[in-house]
């Protein structure tokens, strides 16, 4: 497997965002995207996702010996973002249980499941009711349900408390696929395999 | 672990079962769609105040009320995923075959329950002299499918922009013109004294190609609206 940005540049009117970026990522390390506020992490992690368009350039995914881009990429990652939300009507495992019947997740005991993740006995209330911490810890179950070749993490541990951290960082040191991380965390520079800064 | 592997079917269905839950705890479109069609009706009724209203007109105001009340709710299925933030998680995790799917059978569901209201009001308030029932029912099955599928593919264009309200009605409104001109001609045959079910073939006919057209071009044009 392996992930390859080529030359991708991105422009919002009247303002280049960064230009230009090409890099190569193989199975098994982890992107980080740094930089100062506003420079482009979340637009450049969404690029590598496929779910915003870069003005011009190309992200292409080499998995299972074929080459995927644009829209085909979407299947095939797990993201864990600020502007990710889920459903605030249902409860928790009402939420996991839809996305795993449309993804063809994983069936797991739903208690243990949301043990494993520091959700143990809330599984039950609706997601409106969880505090932002706990909201952040569903969209990593979300995310780790579909086993995802490419994770994408914007803001890993935004939310999170020293558990919470924990949890992450053994998501990440325990993924096999790519892991994309955009930052600006010291802790979470150093995951780093490759790095792109942006803003400079 | 197993993995649980549904087929396209039972994932559009899954779709369906999460927005009707959730519509059930909000009463997002629903609410929108039986008030318009409520209010209509009782003030229609109550300004005829008795007088018996012209089967054609019956037949015109029976749809106008559907088409409006359609209006103000079933663009709702894809704004409200829009205005909760889900539309990215729905994006990345559900196909979008099963997302178009559900949320069409969502928007039928709402239009059939907006009809098991409006039909005994409206011919309780206004009137509704139904003559050839098979041939209402099946005016009405048809024309209730072609506005679901038209509105359904509407809602999912219109669900990024910022005056959705006012977008919607102006992009449905050619586009739903030939399904209401047909069923209130369709529907006027059902309420006219002798005539025979084949009367409407043509209005039948048009109906379900219309549906057919609107069905597939959904399918085939969602993927590059939702992805877009």
């Amino acid at each position: 497997m392996k992930l390859i940005l080529d030359k991708v540049t991105q422009k919002f009117p009247g303002r280049k965002i960064f230009h230009d970026i090409s890099i190569e990522v193989e199975k098994g390390e982890k992107l980080v995207i740094t930089g100062p506020n506003g420079s482009g992490k979340t637009t450049l992690a969404k690029i590598i996702g496929s779910l915003i368009r870069p003005s011009s350039g190309l992200v292409k995914v080499e998995i299972g010996g074929k080459t995927i881009c644009g829209s085909e990429i979407i299947s095939h990652i797990g993201l864990v973002a600020p502007d990710l939300f889920l459903y605030d009507e249902l409860t928790g495992a009402e939420n996991i249980a839809f996305f795993t019947s449309v993804i063809d997740g994983q069936t797991e005991n739903t208690a243990s499941l949301f043990g494993r993740y520091g959700l143990e006995g809330r599984e039950n209330d609706l997601v409106r009711s969880y505090s932002s911490g706990m909201k952040q810890r569903l969209k990593y179950i979300l995310a780790m349900l579909r086993k995802p070749p490419l994770l994408i993490l914007d803001e890993p541990t935004a939310n999170l408390d020293e558990d919470g951290k924990d949890i992450v960082r053994d998501i990440i040191t325990k993924h096999d696929g790519i892991t994309v991380i955009a930052t600006n965390e010291q802790a979470d520079l150093g995951y780093a395999d490759k790095t792109i800064v942006l803003g400079r | 672990m197993p993995i649980k592997r549904l087929s396209w079917g039972a994932k559009t269905i899954a779709v369906l079962v999460k927005d009707i839950r959730g519509e059930l705890r909000t009463r997002y479109a629903i609410g929108a769609i039986v008030m318009f069609a409520v209010i209509t009706v009782v003030a229609v009724g109550f300004s005829l105040s008795g007088i018996p209203l012209d089967l054609n007109l019956q037949g015109i105001l029976f749809w106008l009320v559907i088409y409006f009340a359609s209006v103000a709710g079933l663009g709702q299925s894809f704004i409200k995923e829009e205005e909760s933030k889900t539309s990215l998680a729905l994006r990345i995790y559900a196909p979008p075959v099963a997302v178009f799917g559900g949320k069409l059978l969502f928007n039928l569901l709402l239009l059939f329950t907006l009809e098991i209201v409006l039909v005994p009001l409206f011919a309780l308030l206004v009137g509704l002299g139904i003559r050839q029932l098979p041939l209402f029912i099946a005016i009405l099955a048809t024309g209730t499918f072609g506005l679901a599928c038209s509105t359904t593919i509407v809602a999912a264009i219109i669900a990024k922009a910022s005056i959705k309200g006012v977008l919607f009605a102006v992009l449905s409104f050619p586009l739903i013109l030939p399904v209401l001109i047909m069923a209130i001609k369709g529907t006027q045959k059902a309420l006219s004294i002798g005539l025979v079910f084949a009367s409407a073939s043509g209005e039948l006919q048009v109906l379900i190609s219309y549906a057919a057209i609107m069905l597939i071009a959904g399918f085939l044009l969602f993927e590059f609206v939702w992805n877009d």
